[in-house]
């Protein structure tokens, strides 16, 4: 029951892009095709749930037992940007046919906050299932990092068709380009906030 | 110029990079770590002193846990002398967006003297009205028994009004008050 | 290039927000007032300005292949500085701006300065850019905390115009987006009469 809440809560109430404000570089950046889009977020499923996983045990078996929690910054970025790497490195050798699809887009996703910040919200924020608040455990911390992807992905798909619409519609000279999306991104997180009473 | 990249000075310059780093953050934790629990400190103090009525003892120090159906509760009595003014407990509750922290103050008749927000993470400009500086919420509760009072949105037939539009918010806070209520009461009983 | 004109290159000409359209991530999360833009900005430009100054000293020791990692490491110390500093000395700003703060390291501003500036100038001009983009920064999100604190409560760095409230959804997620979105539109059209 629980994941059901964690799913709906991370893809529709609190989605990262359109209410958590993670993510917004690559929404704004690579969403002018649904195609990239698409690719885009299937990166970033993979290495978030990759990332979320190393992180947590990071966060409980290394840094809490050491008592330098301090250290979460620092550690967890370079354990994302090598992460990338590797992810990069080992799609190459393990599926060429893959790596066309996304790799390309691997590289961009070290400076997403989208990862950084869900693998920090995992290990910070206590989450409320009817009873007390409290920390994810590990499973539900890797439901609630992919949980998270496809409401990454999602928006970035929504959006990218629109984006495409638009490309086409007649827009005043000055909202031309992003000014335009940002008011059509604030026009989708409205209707998002739609889903607020769902959890 | 950038240097010509071989495999030994690239991991090199990576452990001197990161060593340097986390000696210099070494560092800076251990001079501002004092700084940082006195801060927290001084929240805690600053939010009983607005919640009890004035005290002469130090209600930090005298902190204990009353134990309230299987959970364990601060409470920091404010004391005159002797006499017991006020008594602050901290009591939590699940909100919109997480843990709401609550630090409720009685006086010792049992009316609230204040409640202060110690933590939350309600939407900004809806949820964070239980602020005592971004509304009057918390006002309604000031001066009024728990007894008398009930301790209820109106929505679910208690006193309280509910900040608008955020019903789940103004329950929660509710919540909390109603908890703190008991374990007052809970104090008031181990203590005869 | 003049000292004075990196300082304002990076208030105007090359604005972070409205031209370069960097960092939108704090942009959005961190305006629902003036004030927490101000604060937010200039956490940001103490980082840039910090780690534009280190990076340009160390930038002709670091084989090129590493120089990424090299600066993520560098950028996530000052912000883990920044951190701890904060939650001393100013506790209240740290929780109100909350996860943004370390999510300054990936703010693609200060990764970009770094490679596109400061690995290549000298310390001082690394060190203007550093300020000239930071404040550029910091306006950009002033004026847009500013737009949505007024629209959205009737307020102006804390002050109160009106009763009661204002147009909620400014200070809600959608408003960031549509308020950035007119922000933009106007500063397009000011540009083109330059």
């Amino acid at each position: 029951m629980e994941y059901i809440l964690i799913i709906i809560s991370a893809v529709f109430v609190n989605n990262i892009i359109l209410s958590q404000f993670l993510g917004v570089c690559p929404f704004l950046g690579v969403s002018n095709k649904v195609s990239t889009a698409a690719g885009m977020s299937g990166a970033v499923t993979f290495v978030m749930a990759v990332a979320t996983l190393v992180t947590y045990l990071l966060q409980y078996y290394v840094l809490i037992p050491l008592g330098i929690e301090f250290m979460q910054t620092v550690t967890f970025i370079v354990v994302i940007a090598s992460l990338v790497q590797m992810v990069e490195i080992m799609m190459k050798k393990i599926s060429p046919s893959l790596y066309q699809a996304l790799g390309i887009f691997l590289p961009l996703i070290t400076t997403n906050c989208a990862v950084l910040g869900v693998a920090i919200l995992v290990v910070s924020k206590e989450f409320t299932f009817g009873g007390d608040p409290q920390l994810l455990n590990m499973s539900q911390a890797i439901v609630f990092s992919i949980a998270n992807a496809i409401g990454f992905g999602l928006a970035m798909i929504l959006f990218s068709g629109l984006r495409e619409q638009l490309e086409l519609a007649n827009v005043p000279k000055e909202f031309k380009g992003v000014p335009i999306a940002l008011i059509t991104a604030g026009i989708l997180a409205l209707a998002f906030m739609g889903f607020a009473g769902l959890v | 110029m950038a240097k010509e990249s071989t495999l030994k000075n690239m991991l090199l310059t990576l452990s001197i990079v990161t060593l340097a780093a986390s000696t210099f953050l070494g560092m800076v934790y251990a001079v501002t770590k004092g700084p940082i629990e006195e801060a927290m400190i001084q929240k805690t103090n600053s939010a009983i002193m607005q919640v009890v009525p004035e005290f002469t003892n130090d209600p930090s120090s005298d902190k204990l846990l009353v134990d309230l159906s299987g959970k364990s509760y601060w409470v920091y009595p404010a004391k005159n002398g002797d006499n017991l003014v006020g008594l602050a407990v901290e009591s939590s509750s699940s909100g919109f967006g997480g843990r709401i922290s609550l630090m409720v103050g009685f006086s010792s008749d049992g009316t609230i003297y204040d409640i202060s927000v110690l933590s939350h993470t309600e939407t900004p400009g809806l949820g964070d009205k239980i602020e005592s500086s971004k509304s009057n919420f918390s006002v309604q509760f000031k001066g009024t028994n728990p007894d008398e009072f009930k301790i209820l949105v109106k929505k679910d037939g208690g006193d309280v009004d509910a900040i608008t539009a955020s019903t789940i918010t103004s329950r929660a806070y509710c919540d909390a008050v109603r908890i703190a209520y008991e374990v007052f009461k809970q104090y008031l009983n181990d203590n005869k | 290039m003049g000292k004075l004109n990196i300082i304002t290159k990076g208030i105007l000409k090359e604005n972070p927000i409205f031209v370069l359209l960097l960092g939108m991530c704090p942009t959005l999360g961190t305006t629902t007032s003036a004030i927490n833009g101000m604060g937010m900005g200039l956490a940001t430009m103490f980082v840039l300005i910090m780690s534009n100054i280190v990076i340009s000293l160390i930038s002709s020791l670091i084989p090129s292949k590493v120089r990424i990692p090299s600066y993520i490491v560098v950028i996530a110390s000052f912000v883990t500085i920044l951190q701890l500093v904060m939650q001393a000395y100013l506790p209240g700003l740290y929780d109100t701006l909350g996860l943004f703060i370390p999510l300054i390291v990936v703010n693609c501003i200060v990764l970009g300065r770094a490679e596109a500036f400061a690995s290549k100038n000298s310390i001082v001009d690394s060190a203007l850019d550093g300020i000239g983009i930071g404040v550029g920064f910091t306006l950009g999100l002033t004026v847009l905390g500013a737009v949505r604190e007024l629209l959205g409560s009737g307020a102006l760095f804390g002050f109160k115009f009106i009763q009661g409230d204002g147009m909620l959804v400014f200070i809600l997620a959608p408003g960031a987006f549509i308020a950035l979105g007119y922000l933009l539109v106007l500063f397009n059209k000011y540009k083109a009469k330059l």
